[in-house]
């Protein structure tokens, strides 16, 4: 029978964080006082979002949330008429993102949808190159605008040209229009973000499903590694830090690279020579896009790019360098890792007893290798360059707010949503413009106090795996891909849930990310800044990886990430370097301390402290 | 017999050198034993007395003479006739010496196994091989006749004889009357190998027998012989291993609480306690596992089909060269499944395909 987790209207507020549902959108709560929505809250499934907020949401940070909730949901229901199944419903606990997908319960309903899902979604099937070729240059399009919005102070006097000009608009109004925009521009790269994700993990479950169905054994990541891309753009950044190592070695001012471990001083450095000049310029070059990428996901305000904080490129530059001046290959093992899926793929082919079923895994393998880039390429142009420029774009909106006492810090500007910022800008203005004092400064540091310490409370909190009843079968495709619900899975989350405290734990289990086994010292690495302290042979444990943390890779020989699926960086970049991953533990880094001796089972998903 | 391409027919010859051309010589089983080694299937090394030498201890001697005259004319119905005759020549063939130079040549087979094996007067399995002509009469013709834990030279001479006179048990001889074969053109051959001393030994399957799933390959292991791990007497350890990785993607380990090992007062394989320590101690090692499941993979392509094997680690040998394959039939419960395509009908396109997955989700209970 159905598993049943506890009812998400029984779940109480903590104390002291009365009123917190004023920091999100009111949509998101679970309410008593409608009958119908408690009733469908009620009978819903809601499973926690650990995926993409290990951590509790900032009132900012919704607008990804919010913008993923329309994005996925309206592919579903509106454009490609997915038959059996609509969006994904989100609600809000105490900071902590429930989602719900929700079924389509007519069979007359889903027969209906049928004729317009073979017609819409076959032509995206059918033109898929074409199309995405297309979604490169909106996508590009997107940036560019982004890139060129401007949030400039606010002057005393508009410049002459104001008048001259005859504009008829004042820095004011620009401010406010401005930030229409770059919310804009966020929802828009949302809106594009899903245009090719839900159809190609409907094809990617197709295929994974019909390998399964010929092979019940097979594990999801040998199903990956058929479809893989080898030559992603999520590559080219740490090919990017290659290339300036063996450049800098060419060039013999390798040493100067490790003059300090701050980068402006070793700029200072290299600004003296010729050949640090010229490397100087390689570097330029490749920060444009390339050190967009983001140290985390990309999700979260905090997650830092390398064009940040350039120290940490440099450190993984000077890793490389190592590497060539011991005479170890830098380079990946392309043709290798090419063969290797070639021939489990056709190892795979050759045991399929039916001819029918060979043609259609040819088909479906086709279908997948088609679609599969997008999967793996969107994260660069979106979590990525999009994210870690739009941060930034918030944060000289956050500049102005502060210099006006709006806020006190920079960073405070996460603690407010995007409408009260909107709010907060149009008391700002009209204050500026009347020359009397803003009522702001009086009203959101205030509010912003408390809301650190309501957050503080939140991260304390630890957030169910699920609420209400299980169905008995999940159709939305990215429920099954990206978050792997299974029993199985909710199983292992409770139990780590319910275990008396983590330092009990020497056994838990994630997600099979990389096939192999080995033992070793663990080393903690809560952010990529960290990943210098690795010693050769380690074992990493980290939150989750990115791009950015490619040359811990080079040290390692495991790696487990609280966070991710089989598809996931970690998993991806392990399988290349044929070393073992568990991702998607949940909470390895809390469990797992830096010294420890652990055992990585990447075939089973096993890991134990020994 | 004598020449065939102009080479002299051995009365003896090592497995390695056998092949499926090889039956008249050695015998199906012999021959099927050299079949598997170039195929890259390890097996307990060995060797045969080949037909040719079986001939030649008959006519050395005049033996066979002996022996044929008046056989033909023994009433195939007449039940007591027939022991009388068959005990009489098996008497015959089991004292008669071999010719020294006959001997000599077995010897000197015997002690290069020996030599390969590591140990000085190995204990070797010895078995009749019948040959083609056999084979309608195979059951009779003595071919389950099988002596195991034979040790030196003596007793080995011994064995062989008693194969050989396998061929005149009262059963065979009312055969060969009953449908007119002449006693004196049926030939067998004995295979000599060595025993397989296992340290753990058990079964594999080269499809998964739980599911039929194909690209899983799963062992079944004991300490000691396979023979706990057949008969059902102990819960085994279980390895899945991924046929194409060669990786165990799952294992459970059992408590093992018996096992079989060899009693050498009467030489034959007795079921011991396993001392409690070892009882949940897993009983071949990860790479054994590997090197299994990588011969196991061989065995597949080798006869083009699922596999069901017996397999034993020798303590004698060391790794790299211990892991033994004993016996290998096809797999026939899910061989014998009629294939029905898992995803309908083959001739929809991938959108299709795709709305049909969408509509059947995932079980989630």
């Amino acid at each position: 029978m159905g598993m049943k987790f506890s009812n998400p209207h029984d779940l109480k507020s903590i104390p002291g964080t009365e009123g917190w549902e004023r920091m999100y959108p009111y949509q998101y709560q679970f309410v008593t006082d409608d009958a119908d929505r408690k009733k469908y809250e009620d009978e819903a499934f809601w499973f926690y979002d650990g995926l993409h907020y290990p951590e509790p949401l900032y009132p900012f940070d919704t607008i990804w949330d919010e913008a993923w909730y329309l994005g996925l949901s309206q592919y579903n229901t509106r454009i490609f008429s997915v038959p059996p199944v609509y969006g994904v419903d989100h609600r809000m606990v105490n900071g902590y993102i429930y989602i719900s997908p929700v079924p389509v319960k007519d069979p007359k309903e889903i027969e209906a949808r049928v004729g317009d899902f073979m017609e819409r979604a076959g032509y995206y099937y059918e033109n898929w190159n074409q199309l995405e070729k297309k979604w490169e240059e909106k996508m590009k399009g997107t940036i560019d605008r982004l890139e060129a919005l401007e949030f400039k102070p606010l002057p005393t006097l508009e410049k002459m040209s104001v008048v001259t000009d005859a504009e008829g608009e004042s820095s004011g109004y620009h401010l406010l229009k401005s930030y229409d925009q770059l919310i804009d521009l966020g929802i828009q790269c949302w809106q594009y973000h899903f245009e090719f994700l839900n159809l190609g993990y409907a094809a990617y479950v197709t295929f994974m499903g019909h390998c399964q169905s010929i092979f019940p054994d097979i594990p999801a990541q040998r199903v990956t590694q058929m479809i893989s891309g080898i030559d992603v753009i999520m590559y080219q950044p740490d090919e990017e830090l290659k290339n300036l190592a063996r450049k800098a070695v060419e060039l013999g001012i390798e040493k100067s690279l490790k003059a300090s471990k701050r980068f402006s001083d070793v700029r200072k450095e290299l600004e003296k020579s010729n050949a640090g000049q010229q490397w100087l310029k390689s570097f330029e070059k490749a920060r444009y896009p390339w050190f967009h990428v983001s140290t985390g996901t990309g999700w979260y305000h905090h997650d830092k790019s390398w064009n940040d904080d350039l120290n940490i490129p440099l450190a993984a530059i000077n890793i490389y360098v190592d590497k060539i001046k011991a005479g170890k290959s830098i380079d990946r093992p392309m043709e290798e890792v090419r063969r290797e899926r070639d021939r489990i793929t056709a190892e795979y082919r050759d045991l399929i007893e039916n001819d029918g079923d060979r043609a259609t895994f040819d088909q479906l393998l086709a279908t997948a290798k088609t679609v599969f880039p997008y999967v793996e390429n969107h994260l660069f142009y979106v979590e990525h360059w999009f994210h870690s420029v739009f941060w930034n774009k918030v944060r000289e909106v956050a500049a102005i707010m502060k210099d006006h006492g709006f806020i006190k810090d920079i960073e405070d500007v996460w603690y407010l949503k995007r409408s009260e910022i909107k709010d907060a800008l149009w008391d700002l203005v009209t204050a500026w413009a009347t020359g009397v004092k803003p009522r702001g400064p009086q009203v959101w540091p205030k509010e912003i106090e408390w809301r650190k310490g309501v957050m503080e409370k939140f991260r304390a909190w630890s957030p169910p795996p699920a609420l209400g009843p299980a169905p008995e079968v999940i159709q939305e495709p990215f429920t099954i891909v990206l978050w792997g619900v299974t029993n199985e899975s909710l199983k292992n989350w409770s139990d780590v849930q319910n275990a008396e405290s983590l330092d009990s734990i020497s056994e838990f289990k994630g997600f099979a990310g990389s096939p192999g086994s080995v033992e070793g010292k663990a080393r903690v690495c809560r952010t990529v800044d960290e990943i210098g302290d690795l010693q050769d042979g380690e074992i990493l444990v980290s939150p989750t990886t990115s791009p950015s943390w490619a040359p811990a890779f080079a040290k390692i020989k495991a790696c487990v990430t609280d966070v991710g699926g089989v598809m996931c960086h970690a998993a991806i970049v392990c399988r290349e370097y044929g070393m073992p991953a568990v991702v998607g533990t949940g909470h390895a880094t809390k469990i797992i301390k830096t010294g420890q001796m652990v055992r990585v089972n990447g075939t089973t998903g096993e890991i134990t402290i020994i | 017999m004598g020449n065939e391409n102009g080479k002299a027919v051995p009365a003896v010859c090592w497995f390695s050198d056998c092949n499926k051309n090889s039956v008249p010589l050695v015998g199906g089983k012999c021959s099927s034993l050299g079949e598997m080694i170039n195929a890259g299937i390890r097996v307990p090394p060995g060797f045969a007395v080949t037909t040719e030498g079986y001939r030649q201890f008959m006519a050395e001697g005049g033996l066979g003479k002996e022996i044929f005259a008046g056989l033909d004319d023994v009433d195939h119905t007449d039940l007591k006739a027939l022991e009388e005759v068959s005990a009489r020549i098996r008497a015959s063939i089991e004292e008669r010496e071999f010719s020294p130079r006959l001997e000599d040549e077995i010897c000197e087979f015997y002690r290069r196994l020996g030599q390969t094996c590591c140990v000085p007067a190995v204990p070797v399995a010895v078995r009749s091989s019948a040959t083609a002509e056999d084979l309608p009469g195979a059951s009779f013709a003595g071919q389950q006749d099988t002596y195991l834990w034979i040790r030196g030279a003596d007793d080995l001479m011994r064995h062989v004889r008693k194969c050989f006179s396998s061929l005149f048990t009262a059963r065979a001889i009312a055969y060969r009357n009953r449908m007119d074969f002449a006693h004196d053109a049926v030939a067998i051959s004995v295979g000599v190998q060595k025993m397989a001393n296992s340290y753990a030994a058990g079964v594999m399957f080269t499809l998964n027998p739980s599911n039929g799933d194909r690209s899983t390959i799963v062992i079944n292991s004991n300490f000691g012989f396979g023979e706990s791990v057949v008969s059902g007497e102990v819960t085994p350890d279980e390895f899945l291993v991924n046929k194409i990785s060669l990786e165990a993607q799952a294992r459970t380990i059992s408590c093992k609480q018996v096992y079989y090992t060899v009693d050498r007062e009467n030489h034959r394989s007795k079921l011991f306690d396993l001392p409690a320590e070892r009882q949940s101690v897993q009983s071949i090692l990860d790479e054994e596992v590997a090197e299994l499941a990588a011969m196991g993979k061989l065995i597949e392509k080798h006869y083009g089909r699922p596999m069901d094997v017996e397999w034993a680690i020798d303590r004698d040998m060391s790794a790299g060269s211990n892991v033994f394959i004993l016996q290998a039939r096809p797999e026939t419960v899910w061989s014998n499944k009629k294939k029905e395509p898992v995803s309908g009908a083959a001739n929809k396109n991938a959108t299709q395909h795709i709305l049909g997955a969408l509509m059947a989700g995932r079980k989630f209970q």
